[in-house]
């Protein structure tokens, strides 16, 4: 089987992962932070440990503003819906997934002004126009930093100083470049940086989690959900303390166990080896594909200015027949359709048929990608 | 003199922190149950021997460890 959907989220996990969820749940079983005997205690070390290690990571200053959410989708409302006011204007670009989407929607419906930086027909994002777009006024600017449907790299450090000329805090949905391309929030400029725990930083699904720079005031920030945090239990208000002003219930253990182990590997291996075997899976992809007749590949054509996530059309073809097909009877696995990213499509200019999406990872190899390449030309040509 | 000081805190976040700073140092200390003489914020607290007072508040200074108080205890 040949296991190409790592952009939805990253197969097979390390071993070290899984060990580590088993161990949780053998070892370090207790609730952290709301007990004192030795279980509590091991569980809260390990969930401390994996902010320091995110914390490392992705160059947090301060181990406790790195927030556990569920998912990135999670932090991402977290993020919007606890800072942006009704009046507020926030500016995203024309090539964003729905969980950026579907809460500016609904924020804008409550009075808050969405404007959208419009994408070239390969995901690009032109920093003029940018800069038209990000005016004085605005509160925020969200972006994702590569496309789930093109691959397509923005500009992230470039897209922050902008945001900060314009007085306005830079939010980075990093779902698909997080262990994937190396990111310091402090060299990029980012204020607030919304992550998955089961894509490229090789930890399960179920968690993920916004860091916070310094140059947000949390006190700004309005928690999505209020309860118990095992701190101040004297009070019925909210605790101001990060993290556990935005951590109230208790947290997934187990998926923090296995997130820590996953960043604990991408940091043995360093990112920068991952993004160098990733960059030749890409280049062989995009290469292969592009090569076959009657396939249109979308995103830039360098492959320095992608991930490596791939999405194609086939003349004649429709994606969900070539999905299936891979999947029955060449075992490649993909995934097809609109990418839960209408707005991306509809840049592409793939809506609504949406397109074909081969995405390696840190673990596929050049022989899959070369397989993968064969049956994609079996599949468009007979 | 006392036996014992207690280090409280305002989340167990902050406990951590202070507690894998401490053994980085070296110290002798131990987490536990925040004694219940002291409102804290907190369940856990720092125990730690109160003659190594200084070294422990250096440490948690130094790291820049936030916490709610020190206190003598046992």
């Amino acid at each position: 089987m040949i296991y190409l959907d790592h952009a939805a989220t990253s197969w097979p996990k390390p071993p070290a992962v899984i060990r580590a969820m088993a161990d949780f749940c053998d070892h370090a079983g207790g609730n952290p932070g709301r007990s004192g005997h030795r279980l509590s205690l091991a569980a809260a070390r390990i969930v401390y440990d994996a902010r320091e290690l995110l914390a490392e990571l992705f160059g947090v200053p301060d181990p406790l503003r790195v927030i556990f959410t569920a998912n990135a989708t999670h932090a991402i409302n977290l993020a919007l819906r606890g800072l942006l006011r009704p009046g507020d204007r926030v500016v995203t670009t024309g090539i964003e997934h729905n969980a950026v989407m579907r809460p500016l929607r609904a924020l804008e419906a409550q009075g808050v002004r969405l404007s959208v930086i419009p994408c070239a027909a390969d995901g690009t994002l032109d920093l003029h126009e940018a800069s038209a777009v990000i005016t004085r006024d605005t509160r925020l600017v969200v972006m994702n930093h590569a496309s789930n449907v093109s691959g397509t790299i923005l500009p992230a450090a470039a897209v922050a100083r902008l945001a900060h000329a314009a007085g306005a805090w830079f939010l980075l949905d990093a779902a698909q470049t997080a262990g994937v391309l190396p990111i310091d929030i402090q060299a990029l400029g980012i204020d607030l940086l919304a992550f998955t725990g089961h894509k490229g930083l090789q930890g399960p699904p179920g968690i993920g989690g916004l860091a916070i720079g310094d140059s947000v005031d949390t006190a700004l920030i309005e928690p999505l959900v209020r309860g118990g945090t095992g701190s101040r239990s004297e009070f019925e208000i909210q605790p101001e303390d990060c993290p556990d002003k935005f951590e109230s219930g208790t947290p997934n253990g187990v998926g923090i166990a296995g997130l820590r182990a996953g960043v604990r590997w991408l940091l043995d291996h360093g990112v920068e080896a991952i993004r160098d075997h990733e960059f030749e899976l890409t280049r062989t992809l995009h290469e292969g594909i592009s090569n076959i007749p009657g396939v249109t590949v979308y995103g830039p054509q360098d492959a320095a200015r992608r991930t490596a996530t791939v999405s194609f059309t086939a003349a004649g073809r429709s994606v969900s027949e070539i999905g299936l097909r891979l999947d029955d009877e060449f075992d490649v696995l993909c995934r097809v359709g609109l990418h839960c990213a209408p707005a991306a499509h509809r840049s592409l200019g793939t809506f609504p048929g949406g397109t074909v999406r081969l995405a390696a990872g840190a673990m596929t190899t050049l022989d899959e990608i070369q397989a993968a390449l064969a049956a994609v030309g079996h599949v468009v040509q007979s | 003199m006392n036996e014992y000081g207690v280090v409280l805190f305002h989340t167990t976040s902050s406990a951590m922190r202070a507690e894998k700073t401490l053994l980085r140092q070296g110290l002798t200390i131990k987490m536990i149950p925040t004694p219940r003489e002291f409102s804290s914020d907190c369940g856990l607290a720092l125990r730690f021997d109160w003659s190594q007072l200084a070294a422990v508040s250096e440490g948690l200074t130094a790291a820049n460890v936030e916490i709610a108080g020190v206190h003598p205890w046992g």
